[in-house]
């Protein structure tokens, strides 16, 4: 099976400039590996076409089967690309209840890609104060360089956003081919010993 | 081939009338529901616990060991009994009494409880839930099958000389079902023991069963109590039946909707889709029950909850009523095609026998004996059946 990236957009237009960031990290990304040896196919996720599913699965705990396939391929991907726009300072709230819902341990060790989208250049540290936090605690691994792209970036003759995509395309390019993500972990096919739990472990 | 139901013992309103019923009224409708259960021939009535509302439930052998007066045939259990904030010690006195009262009808199923606040009530803390179900499930083992037990854990005060009292009926403990929707290291407790593992298989895809039963399945094997299509399964399902499917759709969307837990969520149709949900006609219900089969292979139990969701309790005898007659149904279907070496559920007629047998194989006599007067217990027993 081929290395997959998966894109994580939580745009809410179509299109919406966190998808068209996703898009063009994704495919930088993808030129990148491909150069290093290592080609990957590209899934793109949209939660906006998940939102009622995620909302259903919060309440109900029932993921429908279209969340539980996204959900297995993230638990596939060698790297995960995620773009949220800014809501008020922060991560959108779809955003945050895709990973909210995602099954403990399945972004450890994975290699991310940050980025996001917003009105203004002022939002752009929600990267490293709402983001990062958040994808430490999953305990992902981090590429080094994000991206934030702000409404006037993408009008901006001067290819200032074309060249911060390839840079932290390509920091996160390296990290997927020294630590790809590996397939998650089957709770269910894999042995307890019932002795290191009467051991209290 | 066991059928029967489950029952949570919530208070609900009946989101089509406004009407709540009182704690009374539900309590004396457990009553009704389990008499009922064994009238229209079902073997099996297990009631929830908890210690919290908008439940009623806090003391369940009060409750089944009345229903063991009102019935004759019907095994009585539990779904579940909370082994992490009980007492072994009390769990192992509790269900040695109703299994004296009930002659025997009686056996438990194992559960955590997912409520935090609960834990702290007990002195306990919900994190530590795997924990607590396995130190605690390891002695009350004991305390059933050891005349004196000298102990020492992390949860509760150690015991020094403890005998159980009353023992076990005929010596033989109530079977042990584990119920759990989705952490392996309780279907790993199964499995180790040779006990039942029970899904509850209500909110989730029954993929997700099916991983669960196996795992279960797998591990019995390993761990020497048979091949994996020898180990003991229950399971749990839902439904809402009427003689036209349109009409069982139409009565209970209003009820869906606001259901405690999965109301407010996804649509009836998605859940059903989705979940082992079956709102329907008789023969709906046959058809989806017995493709459980197909996903987890042949097994033992079959619980259904109807008591839920404010329903009345007239339209929960009715649903009772219908179960009753496509209960032949389903036990032919069941039977249809089971391999012969595959077990019924164990019952406490069997676990005699069984122990019996194991005693004439038995060339060593157990030696435990009374610390005080040296005796042991089962020593009439013992000198009685060993060849």
């Amino acid at each position: 099976m081929t290395a997959t990236i998966v894109v994580v957009s939580a745009g809410i237009g179509t299109p919406s400039s966190s998808q068209l960031l996703g898009e063009r990290l994704a495919h930088a990304s993808q030129r990148f590996l491909a150069t290093a040896g290592v080609p990957v196919e590209v899934r793109h996720i949209e939660l906006r076409t998940l939102a009622s599913d995620l909302a259903n699965h919060l309440v109900s705990q029932v993921p429908s089967p279209a969340l539980a396939d996204v959900y297995a391929e993230v638990g596939r991907a060698v790297g995960v690309i995620v773009v949220s726009p800014v809501f008020n300072a922060s991560y959108s709230g779809l955003f945050k209840q895709f990973f909210d819902l995602l099954d403990e341990g399945t972004m450890a060790s994975r290699p991310v890609l940050l980025a996001a989208t917003g009105g203004t250049a002022r939002h752009s540290l929600v990267i490293d104060t709402a983001m990062l936090p958040l994808f430490h605690y999953l305990k992902a691994l981090v590429a080094p360089l994000g991206v934030f792209a702000a409404t006037g970036d993408w009008g901006d003759p001067s290819g200032h956003l074309g060249a911060r995509i390839d840079a932290a395309s390509r920091a996160f390019a390296e990290l997927v081919v020294q630590r790809p993500g590996t397939e998650a972990v089957d709770e269910f096919d894999t042995d307890i010993d019932f002795a290191d739990l009467l051991r209290g472990r | 081939m066991q059928f029967g139901i489950f029952t949570v013992g919530d208070i609900t309103t009946d989101p089509t009338t406004g009407v709540t019923p009182t704690e009374h009224e539900r309590i004396r409708a457990a009553v009704s529901i389990a008499t009922k259960a064994e009238e229209i021939g079902l073997d099996v009535f297990a009631h929830g616990e908890h210690h919290n509302p908008p439940f009623h439930p806090s003391s369940p052998t009060t409750l089944l060991g009345y229903i063991a007066a009102k019935t004759e045939r019907i095994l009585l259990s539990t779904a579940t009994t909370l082994i992490t904030t009980n007492d072994p010690v009390k769990i192992a006195e509790d269900y040695s009494v109703l299994q004296h009262l009930a002659d025997g009808r009686v056996d438990l199923m194992l559960g955590r409880g997912n409520t935090g606040p609960v834990y702290p009530w007990f002195g306990k803390d919900i994190r530590d839930g795997i924990s607590l179900a396995v130190e605690n499930y390891a002695l009350l083992r004991r305390l059933w099958r050891e005349p004196v037990v000298d102990w020492e854990g992390r949860f509760r005060t150690p015991l020094q000389g403890f005998t159980l009292a009353p023992q076990p009926l005929d010596g033989v403990p109530p079977f042990v079902w584990h119920g759990s929707i989705r952490s392996p290291e309780i279907a790993e407790q199964a499995a180790f023991y040779g006990d039942g593992f029970f899904h509850n298989n209500i909110f989730w895809p029954i993929s997700h069963t099916r991983q669960m039963v196996n795992l279960y399945r797998r591990r019995f094997e390993h761990y020497g109590h048979g091949p994996a299509d020898t180990a003991i399964v229950g399971l749990g399902g839902q439904f809402f039946m009427r003689r036209s499917s349109q009409d069982a759709v139409r009565e209970f969307r209003p009820y869906f909707d606001v259901a405690p837990v999965y109301g407010h969520g996804p649509s009836m149709e998605d859940f059903m889709a989705q979940t082992p949900l079956t709102v329907g006609s008789p023969q709906q219900v046959i058809e989806r029950t017995l493709s459980f089969r197909d996903q987890v292979g042949d097994y033992q139990r079959q619980l259904f909850l109807l008591d839920h969701a404010g329903l009345p309790l007239k339209t929960v005898l009715e649903q009772l009523d219908l179960l009753g007659e496509i209960l032949p149904e389903l036990r032919s279907g069941f039977a249809q095609a089971r391999p012969a070496h595959v077990p019924d559920a164990p019952t406490h007629a069997s676990l005699v026998a069984a122990a019996a047998a194991e005693r004439t194989v038995s060339t060593a006599l157990p030696t435990a004996v009374d610390d005080v007067t040296g005796r042991s217990p089962y020593a009439a027993v013992d000198t009685g059946d060993a060849r």
